[in-house]
């Protein structure tokens, strides 16, 4: 037994030796004529995630490119974990969805010196280092709050009550979509944002608030919701209070997964905008780029549309997630 | 007893209070489509999970230990309820869909009680270990995805009602059985025992071990049936967020109400108490419109308040002021 568990460790070793070999003599290890990628996934909490996940593996097949793929469970430290040891297999470009905005600065510290450029995608890092990653692929999410406003300023007259149910409390996507909505209301001083509340991105905590806010706001016309599930939550407490989602309270909400999507098909959700998770071809494109040493821009927004119901009946046999 | 009850009731009447100074439509009930519908009745709804939880949680606690795979057991309940009822609307698929949940939930109810009673490990550090795996397992079923369903006999469990919301009335008919079975027969005075000294209880003749199992389980049970509630409540099961937390309120629902983190004393009207008042904190947070930034601040303060207001210590010192003052 002990002589297999030698003879197992020594070829562990010596495999390991002669990784190294070859990453040494390959000099920054993109040499090949195959690019390898590491990304570091958040986790697969939902359909949005699952789709982005399936997104970039279909497309790195596609492009030829070897992907290595790790899921960390919502939690940085196995992301970090993930990107160390992508360092150490020598990938030719690390590519991950930052958990969380802070903390990144020692672990991208050690790609750029092992000269493995990073690209962010879907969600960006705070940092006053820049240098440490080559560009950020993502939504822009003020752009996707000030499409919800612009459709809101358009849609109605008169004196407008809107509660809005924001994501978890300082995520980047909650403080942006509600940055840019507020800006495109206030072109219109009738629409008034009369409570605004967290719903941590759930069903459930959509649902709680919204319960609340029916009992505590006398009138309310609009919801607009961060995300879609916090608007399906918002849609059953609309139900529960006798009054009908989509026509009595007109609904906005933001992502386009496949349930809010059939809610707005059937006329309970009035306006979508879509924050697209299949951004797997661009980021192919700009880990090639990348890799090849030309220049790209810092910021590259991902390609994502709106919805109104007709557009929705449209879309829906044929979305992916 | 009583005056260990006053301060909760006290500092659940003023949050009420401060609700219908700031609200004053809070208080009022209307009936809608059959059943009640206002304010109070959203604190009962969205409290009942809670409740149950911090039930199990009580007579956990009495027995000198701490559960903390509840929040994680619950996640797990609806998880497998949703992928069992799936795209159908029957009602005998939701109920053996329920069944099987909270079977499932009994069997980890089990392995809980086997690491503390079977192998004496220490509870909170046993519990860890399904708390951790657990959404893992709840996840693994629902393969990470929200799974949604549309069942109607499902939806009557967590957002039905019967004039008043369905469940209350399940977290109310499990309180009435507890209080029944553990306060008019010996085994809520058998508990205490175990919970005051399990060594010296099993010398006096009391099966601590089966005792200290029967309660993870039913922990494990109510844990279960308010993960079907969370779940039922939006007809969906979220693997991610059901539950998540829920095993610190009902920790501290339970301290709140006066049971003691030490064991061998439990009150099961405390329990309500605590349950009462954590929800109708969350549920003004949302009705006076605190912003979300400052949620946390203001519920640790409130909380805060009504712990100090019952150590014996701080009321000791506050009785000592009224006597000293005018000497």
């Amino acid at each position: 037994m002990l002589k297999k568990i030698t003879t197992a460790v020594s070829v562990v070793l010596l495999s390991a030796l002669t990784a190294c070999g070859s990453g040494g003599g390959g000099g920054t290890g993109s040499s090949g004529d195959t690019i390898t990628m590491g990304f570091a996934q958040v986790g697969a909490e939902s359909g949005w995630r699952t789709a982005n996940t399936k997104s970039i593996q279909d497309e790195a097949k596609a492009a030829g490119i070897d992907l290595k793929f790790s899921d960390a469970q919502q939690k940085q430290e196995n992301q970090i974990k993930a990107i160390r040891s992508y360092i150490q297999q020598k990938v030719s470009v690390i590519a991950f969805s930052p958990v969380v905005e802070t903390g990144w600065d020692t672990v991208l510290l050690e790609a750029k010196r092992a000269n493995i450029p990073v690209i962010l995608t879907d969600r960006s890092i705070d940092s006053d280092d820049t240098s440490l990653y080559k560009t950020f692929l993502g939504s822009d999410f003020v752009e996707e709050g000030r499409r919800a406003g612009d459709w809101l300023v358009a849609n109605v007259n008169g004196p407008t009550n809107v509660v809005e149910l924001q994501g978890t409390t300082g995520a980047a996507p909650a403080i942006d979509r509600k940055k840019g909505f507020e800006e495109k209301i206030a072109a219109k001083p009738d629409i008034k944002v009369v409570a605004s509340q967290t719903g941590d991105f759930t069903r459930s905590g959509g649902k709680q608030v919204m319960e609340a806010f029916l009992k505590s706001q006398p009138q309310i016309d609009v919801v607009y919701a961060h995300n879609d599930d916090m608007g399906l939550g918002a849609i059953e407490a609309i139900k529960a209070a006798g009054k009908v989602p989509g026509k009595d309270i007109k609904i906005i909400t933001v992502d386009a997964v496949k349930d809010g999507m059939t809610a707005l098909a059937n006329g309970e959700i009035n306006f979508i905008v879509e924050c697209n998770p299949l951004l797997g071809k661009q980021l192919m494109e700009l880990a090639k780029k990348v890799v090849a040493g030309e220049e790209v821009p810092a910021r590259v927004v991902t390609e994502e549309g709106t919805f109104t119901q007709e557009q929705a009946k449209e879309a829906l046999p044929n979305r992916q997630y | 007893m009583k005056n260990r009850l006053l301060w909760p009731l006290l500092a659940l009447v003023a949050l009420l209070l401060l609700n219908l100074v700031v609200t004053p439509s809070f208080f009022s009930l209307r009936v809608q489509d059959g059943h009640l519908y206002g304010g109070l009745v959203d604190v009962l709804k969205n409290g009942a999970p809670t409740l149950l939880i911090a039930l199990g949680m009580t007579l956990v606690i009495a027995t000198r230990g701490i559960d903390l795979s509840v929040g994680a057991v619950a996640a797990i309940a609806g998880a497998v309820a949703c992928v069992h009822i799936g795209t159908s609307d029957s009602a005998g698929t939701a109920i053996v869909g329920m069944v099987l949940a909270l079977a499932l939930c009994a069997l980890l109810g089990l392995w809980n009680g086997f690491l503390v009673a079977g192998l004496g490990i220490q509870p909170i550090i046993a519990t860890l270990v399904l708390m951790t795996a657990g959404r893992g397992v709840a996840m693994l079923v629902t393969e990470g995805q929200i799974v949604t369903v549309n069942n109607t006999a499902y939806k009557q469990v967590g957002a039905g009602f019967v004039v008043l919301p369905t469940a209350i009335l399940i977290a109310l008919l499990v309180l009435g059985v507890v209080a029944f079975v553990t306060r008019r027969t010996a085994l809520g005075m058998l508990i205490e025992a175990v919970g005051v000294n399990p060594e010296a209880s099993r010398l006096a003749g009391v099966r601590s071990r089966t005792i200290i199992w029967t309660v993870y389980v039913f922990a494990a049970v109510c844990a279960g049936i308010a993960g079907l509630m969370i779940s039922s409540n939006v007809s969906a099961a979220d693997a991610n967020n059901a539950g998540l937390w829920i095993e610190m309120d009902a920790i501290l629902a339970v301290v709140i109400g006066g049971t003691s983190l030490a064991g061998g004393r439990y009150s099961l009207t405390g329990t309500l108490l605590g349950a009462l008042i954590i929800q109708t904190l969350t549920t003004t947070v949302y009705t006076i419109g605190v912003a979300p930034e400052v949620t946390l601040v203001f519920k640790a303060v409130v909380v805060i308040a009504v712990c100090l207001v019952q150590a014996p210590k701080a009321r000791a010192a506050l009785s000592f002021r009224k006597v000293a003052v005018p000497s």
